[in-house]
């Protein structure tokens, strides 16, 4: 077996308790093997995005310890902490909250090159052609506003920034939860290609266990900021034992029988 | 069964737009039905509800006939919101106000519709807070929305919606904004109170399993298209369109073949 590309141990953040609703993260253990999907599922305000930005270090454990790619990754500073956010990507919802407004898509894929020294400019426009055909989209569309294409060509360029680093995890944050279900299934395919080819973890957070029982290997049950269960996600799935678990099967609206 | 909502080749083009966003539709929303509409981005569902309920901008152009029979017949020129439909809508936030005490907000339909005083309306809506069962209604009535859930909210919503008494209550993607247990429970209240209150229901969404749950009567749209209507059952097991077996294929249940090919399992 490998050894595990993410540690999270006990990790815990608490929020002083105020008229804005906010989760906590309360011991929360889990490891991520290079390659895996581990989905965090929950209900709303269980805090799977509060472990979700735990991790990406936009807050502060309490408590806790998170080991990536066998480094003490709570203890990362300065420009040590840069240069390793290369390896840890992040997927939204929405990806026209992702982006500025303003730029084009080509200005959105040239910046993580850049930043992270990833190509010399003179290299950076094929680089950024190859990106938008790997997630299938035409390199014609680089000279495109980012409000000017559709939300599922967007979620792709989003996908093309979030790999441009060449990154071992990237955190999915709902990231199919708002497309048509006719994209979902394009997205979902595209993931799963990128994850075969490139070896890319994902931890994929979602509210649908449904979709989480097609796409995730493990699943973490998450709910009031602690684990309830976790282990195969088929499994998990089609036998929940914790309440949480059963609650989130039971309310998955299922289609009538085909006759 | 009567017709509540009649549409002949009604259209919607939106101004500045050369593409009509809802082609030339006829469809009757029958009094009593549960009736789903369904499609995904751009489909002109929402614009379909919207029409029903006279809210589209001024700007719009209207082709066609759109009639409520019984309020012609009373001579009445337009549905009113509140008294003739409710509207529920994605955003509940965004549908209450965030300055006005929820009791207040509800209140104000009952008393703006029924004729009520402000000490029966406020009545009314404790009640209506009871009846979609939102925990301590005392307390809630003095609440304001920022306080409350999302799923709370749409409580709310709904209870604001319904608080005149309409014969039709329009939900525009209500749940799709909840996670999947506050769907649930979402869903469950919008049966039951559509059947206690023996009102017609327009559920717009994109999701078909959640439809079909709910509904008697399935309308796909696409592109500004109705290309199918019918029941529940035969839109499920013998869809007619290719793009409704199309919706079929691409929905995730737990049945679902897994995606992963040579999934690492034991």
């Amino acid at each position: 077996m490998d050894k595990p590309l993410l540690t999270v141990s006990g990790l815990t953040r608490h929020f002083p308790r105020s008229a804005t609703r906010v989760a906590a993260v309360d011991g929360v253990s889990f490891h991520i093997e290079p390659g895996e999907t581990l989905a965090l599922a929950g209900p709303s305000g269980s805090g799977k995005s509060t472990v979700a930005q735990l991790l990406l270090r936009l807050i502060d454990a309490e408590a806790g310890s998170i080991t990536f790619k066998g480094e003490d990754w709570l203890a990362l500073r300065g420009a040590a902490l840069r240069a390793r956010r290369r390896d840890l990507q992040l997927v939204f919802q929405d990806s026209l909250a992702a982006f500025n407004p303003r730029t084009t898509v080509a200005r959105a894929l040239d910046a993580p090159l850049r930043i992270h020294g990833l190509a010399p400019r003179s290299e950076r426009p094929s680089r950024i052609a190859a990106l938008l055909e790997r997630v299938g989209l035409s390199p014609m569309l680089q000279h495109q506003a980012i409000h000017e294409i559709s939300g599922g060509q967007r979620q792709r360029v989003a996908i093309a920034r979030a790999i441009a680093t060449r990154p071992s995890l990237i955190v999915l944050d709902e990231a199919v939860s708002a497309l048509d279900v006719s994209l979902r299934g394009k997205i979902l395919d595209l993931l799963l290609d990128l994850q075969q080819q490139e070896k890319i973890a994902y931890l994929f957070i979602s509210h649908d266990l449904a979709v989480v029982r097609a796409f995730a290997h493990r699943v973490a049950i998450l709910d009031k900021g602690r684990i309830m269960e976790q282990g195969d996600a088929r499994k998990i799935i089609d036998a929940p034992q914790s309440d949480t678990g059963k609650a989130l099967v039971a309310a998955i609206p299922a289609l009538p029988a085909k006759a | 069964m009567r017709p509540l909502v009649t549409l002949r080749s009604l259209s919607v083009t939106y101004a500045g737009r050369d593409h009509a966003a809802l082609k030339p539709l006829d469809l009757d929303i029958l009094d009593g039905e549960k009736l789903a509409v369904i499609g995904e981005s751009g489909s002109g569902k929402s614009t379909l509800a919207l029409a029903i309920a006279g809210l589209l901008p001024a700007t719009a152009r209207i082709g066609g006939d759109l009639a409520w029979p019984e309020i012609r017949a009373a001579g009445r020129r337009r549905p009113q919101g509140g008294r003739d439909f409710g509207f529920v809508f994605q955003d509940s936030a965004a549908s209450l106000d965030p300055m006005m005490p929820i009791g207040t907000q509800i209140a104000e339909v009952a008393r703006a519709h029924l004729g009520l005083g402000w000490r029966q309306a406020r009545e009314q809506a404790k009640s209506l807070l009871a009846r979609v069962r939102l925990p301590d209604p005392d307390s809630v009535m003095g609440a304001y929305p920022h306080q409350l859930s999302g799923g709370q909210k749409q409580r709310v919503a709904i209870a604001a919606a319904i608080a005149a008494g309409p014969r039709l209550l329009i939900a525009d993607e209500a749940t799709s904004a909840l996670d999947t247990i506050v769907q649930a429970e979402i869903v469950g209240l919008i049966r039951r109170l559509v059947e206690e209150n023996g009102m017609t229901l327009l559920f717009v969404s994109h999701d078909i399993a959640l439809a079909a749950e709910l509904c008697d009567r399935i309308a796909v749209f696409r592109d500004g298209d109705m290309v199918e209507l019918g029941a529940t059952n035969q839109i499920i097991s013998q869809p007619r369109h290719a793009y409704t077996r199309a919706l079929l294929a691409a929905h995730i249940g737990l049945d679902a073949e897994p995606l992963l090919a040579g999934a690492r399992h034991g």
